[in-house]
């Protein structure tokens, strides 16, 4: 029975795994790309709004629309997402004991729904109707009547890449539930995993409500119907509140699993145990109960009336509480320890103070009145870009570099990880702090330039220079990526770590676990490493292990999905040749893509895949 | 800085509350910055690690006593801040409409400019808000399009525009004559960056004198040099503009035009300035400008130009 599974080489391999470790892979390098592709956006939004208008126009304000918008859902949903989800896939089965996901076809289409969601997404640049109504999409200059294809893109891109997050959420909430390794209760996960287990809850019940509210997007649009339409009764404000009633939860969607990272990397490189861990995980809990009481400080200005925006409000303040308990854990859990300050620590230590800032302009933006000065001025650019890059991308690449070694079996150069971290940290301070006093001198956010002379031209000059730091430091951590290709072989356990994935190999064996561990308390494998042990004690005898096997089929269902979607966005469109009218008017392409995901969920149905085993024989073969 | 367009230099009552709470709050956390800052910086100083110390550090489960101090401490600064906020959330919150004491003001968002009318006066304008001085304003806010949003950073916060439904906000003007900047603050499309508008703040006495003049219809005989542009004008443009402050039209109201410190929002109002505009609206604010081109010659533009530059008030 042993092999019975083809295995697959190169390209196929990548296409066809259901391996948690290279599906994180494939969210990094897919996520990195977006990254990449958002970091351009984001110079040129600062290139053209380095002078006044009429010094230095490189963009005209459709153009700068496209940018800013393509910007905002790039590094939300196809960076930021995709990253945390390539750091959970990465992480979570090894730090809980796990041999995978539990369900490892879904891990595989959800990475490919959401690779050619956005990929469908930034097509747009090629046929030339990128969307251009910000990423908040609000209705009705999201409708028929006020923009065109573009907003399409933004909707069925995003309704498809969001299937594969929904389906990665569910997959991570049953993974963490049902495959701990023996003797690991809830109480002694590490706190990695229980943020992305909060995080995955929030998921389930945050990602529907943005599903329903694109479809009402792609009704409109595509169907004439009338949800958001003023005109024929539709209610455009309906949008608002769907949007971040997603929108809001989505933040902690991105943050929780960055709190769990630093909580992972303060304590290893400070040699000390979490402080306070029981009430870290209170603390996430809490914060991730609150996510969903809190959507409407978004929209103070939409006219609820006061009680409305004082009930948000207070909500809103509360938040600050939990997460104030974490920040002086995470303070308290370096206080007192032997702090060494590799890259990956620099990273973590400098998030602390860069969210405590974010943080406290998110408590001043919940004063509703205050808010209708701070509301779409630049003061909320400042703010939540300090959340969003000084909070989520500054613990992810302390993350990556933490992780790194264990993800593919090479260390990162030390050298050029700090001037990494220099550049971008010194960057990004340069292009946001000033940006506070950009709104509070009055300049509103998502203007494609500004007249001379309203004391904003020397802030606005500052803030590009700094994002070219930025932009050094992303080329600096993107060419050490690469050199460590040819680096330095990793140990099993580079950082003197507390967790269960420093106990196997790195990278780990397909298998993770020879055998599965026995957790006999928090930070399980530090325990053992302080009884003077070398590895963990096994919890069960050595014999073969099912491996589920390969599959194209995933691949296929998001490649249908991809089809159907552009048949959708161009039924009603004006095609030059009477074929392709005809191909597309009659929903051809559309169905065409619809059977390629039904035939494949079918043959998913009707062929049992037993998997196959990796026999003892083996697993003794290599050690 | 941000020179008669600023929060922090708040003008009128409803601004300078809002600022009052912006500078409370700002105070309360720049307080728990500090706080914060102290402690680690202290923290990744003290604590660092000594090359070839290989100890370890005693291993600390947490504190319930801190854990107490910064769940409580929180909470009480987050109870100084709440009160006052809800306060003012409730009293900025009230609707003037029927107090005759008050001026009205119904602002109707477009894309991408701004109208103004005055129910009471019998004024429709656009652009330009006139508003005398020391008084309450109650502004009834909606939009024709898409939502935009109303906002004057001198004189208050903002109220968005909805299409099909109406917001109440008041603000109070100003105890000195002057011109403050009002923006769109809300996303509105191509041209959402220049879609600004005057507040031009005049003394009781020039108020009166203003609405007086609005209320007078146009003078009917122009001058012989300007006919052949009225001629155009009242031929291509008059489906939408109207000259006269009594009426609305599907483009903004003219009367009064040449008195406006800017053409289209932010072009400075020069002759060339004006013919440019009516030349090519596309050209400045991109396809989604209603304004139609009209395939005239230039020289027709620039006599449409001319007249238009003769539409000020007496």
């Amino acid at each position: 029975m042993a092999h019975s599974v083809k295995k697959y080489r190169g390209l196929m391999d990548w296409i066809t795994t259901v391996d948690h470790k290279k599906i994180g892979i494939l969210y990094f390098a897919a996520g990195g790309l977006f990254f990449v592709i958002g970091g351009i956006e984001a110079l040129l939004i600062r290139l053209q709004l380095m002078f006044p208008k009429g010094t230095f126009d490189i963009l005209d304000g459709q153009t700068y629309n496209e940018v800013m918008t393509m910007h905002g859902t790039t590094m939300i949903f196809l960076a930021a997402m995709p990253l945390v989800f390539g750091l959970m896939n990465a992480v979570v089965p090894l730090q809980i004991g796990a041999r995978d996901v539990a369900f490892p076809f879904l891990n595989s289409l959800g990475f490919w729904t959401f690779f050619f969601g956005g990929v469908l997404l930034n097509i747009s640049w090629f046929t030339g109707t990128v969307p251009d109504i910000g990423w908040t999409a609000y209705a009705p200059l999201s409708g028929q009547e006020f923009s065109g294809t573009g907003s399409d893109y933004y909707a069925i891109g995003l309704q498809i890449a969001g299937i594969g997050t929904l389906v990665g959420g569910i997959n991570f909430l049953v993974t963490i539930i049902n495959m701990r390794a023996p003797g690991m209760s809830f109480m002694r996960m590490p706190l990695f995993t229980w943020t992305s287990f909060i995080t995955s809850g929030i998921i389930l019940f945050a990602f529907p409500a943005l599903a329903v509210g694109l479809i009402y997007i792609s009704f409109d649009r595509l169907f004439d119907a009338n949800f958001f339409v003023t005109a024929t009764g539709g209610n455009a404000i309906l949008w608002e509140h769907i949007f971040w009633i997603f929108g809001h939860p989505e933040v902690y969607i991105l943050v929780l699993p960055a709190f769990g990272a630093i909580s992972e990397i303060l304590p290893t490189f400070a040699r000390k145990r979490l402080f306070g861990y029981s009430s870290m995980v209170f603390a996430t809990a809490l914060i991730g109960f609150l996510s969903f009481m809190v959507w409407a400080h978004h929209m103070f200005t939409v006219g609820m009336g006061d009680i409305a925006n004082a009930l948000f409000g207070v909500a809103t303040m509360l938040i600050a509480i939990p997460t104030g308990i974490k920040v002086f854990n995470w303070l308290f859990t370096i206080w007192g320890g032997k702090i060494q300050f590799t890259t990956a620590m620099l990273y973590a230590t400098s998030f602390i103070p860069t969210f405590v800032m974010g943080g406290v302009t998110g408590v001043m933006l919940a004063i509703p009145p205050a808010d209708f000065q701070f509301h779409d001025s630049y003061f909320v650019v400042a703010h939540f870009h300090y959340v969003i890059v000084g909070g989520i991308v500054l613990s992810l690449l302390a993350a990556a570099y933490y992780w790194w070694p264990k993800m593919f079996g090479r260390m990162l150069n030390e050298t050029l990880g700090k001037w990494s971290f220099w550049l971008f940290f010194i960057g990004f301070h340069l292009t946001f702090f000033i940006q506070h006093f950009l709104g509070l001198w009055g300049m509103p956010r998502r203007v494609f330039t500004y007249l001379p002379n309203q004391g904003w031209d020397t802030a606005n000059f500052v803030s590009s220079i700094g994002a070219f730091f930025m932009a050094a430091g992303v080329i600096v951590i993107l060419i050490n990526a690469i050199i460590s290709i040819k680096g330095p072989k990793a140990p099993a356990d580079p950082w003197d770590g507390r967790t269960l994935e420093w106990s196997i190999a790195s990278p780990s064996p397909e298998y993770n676990f020879k055998q599965l561990p026995l957790v006999r308390g928090l930070d399980a494998f530090w325990l053992e490493k302080m009884d003077g042990k070398k590895e963990m004690t096994p919890a069960e005898p050595l014999g073969p292990i099912h491996m589920p096997s390969p599959s194209i089929l995933p691949f296929f269902m998001s490649l249908g999905l991809f089809i159907a979607g552009f048949g959708f966005m161009y039924r009603g469109y004006e095609f030059e040749s009477a074929f392709m009218n005809n191909l597309f008017g009659y929903n051809i392409i559309a169905i065409f893509g619809l059977a390629i995901t039904l035939v494949c969920m079918f043959l998913r149905s009707v062929y049992d895949d037993h998997g196959y085993h990796i026999e003892v024989e083996e697993l003794q073969k290599e050690g | 800085m941000g020179q008669g367009s600023n929060p922090i230099d708040p003008k009128g009552s409803v601004a300078e509350e809002q600022y009052g709470l912006i500078l409370l709050s700002l105070g309360i956390m720049i307080l728990v910055t500090v706080v914060v800052f102290v402690l680690y910086f202290y923290a990744i100083v003290k604590y660092r690690r000594k090359p070839g110390d290989n100890t370890i550090p005693k291993q600390v489960e947490g504190s319930h006593k801190l854990e107490i101090i910064w769940t409580v401490i929180p909470m009480i600064l987050l109870f100084i801040l709440a009160v006052p906020s809800v306060a003012l959330t409730f009293s900025q919150d009230v609707d003037y409409s029927d107090d005759p004491e008050v001026i009205q003001v119904k602002a109707t968002g477009h894309q991408f400019w701004w109208e103004f009318e005055y129910p009471d006066l019998g004024i429709y304008t656009a652009q330009d808000l006139v508003l005398p001085v020391n008084q309450r304003v109650q502004f009834e806010l909606t939009s024709s399009d898409v939502i935009h949003s109303f906002w004057i950073p001198a004189m208050g916060g903002k109220m968005d525009t909805n299409p099909g439904m109406i917001n109440k906000l008041y603000l109070d003007t100003p105890a000195e004559p002057g011109v403050l900047k009002g923006k769109c603050a809300e996303f509105c499309g191509e041209s959402h960056a220049l879609m600004d508008f005057k507040v031009i703040v005049l003394s009781e006495e020039d108020y009166n004198a203003w609405v007086e003049d609005m209320q007078t219809p146009a003078n009917t005989t122009v001058s012989a040099d300007v006919q052949s542009g009225e001629e155009l004008f009242k031929q291509n443009c008059m489906s939408c503009h109207a000259i006269d402050a009594g009426s609305p039209g599907l483009g903004p109201n003219l009367k009064g035009f040449a008195d406006r410190e800017v053409v289209a929002g932010f072009l400075e109002m020069t002759d060339d300035n004006v013919y440019k505009w009516i030349r090519d609206p596309a050209y400045f604010k991109g396809d989604r400008v209603e304004m139609p081109g009209l395939f005239l010659e230039d020289e027709q533009y620039q006599d449409i130009a001319e007249y238009l530059k003769t539409l000020k008030l007496e």
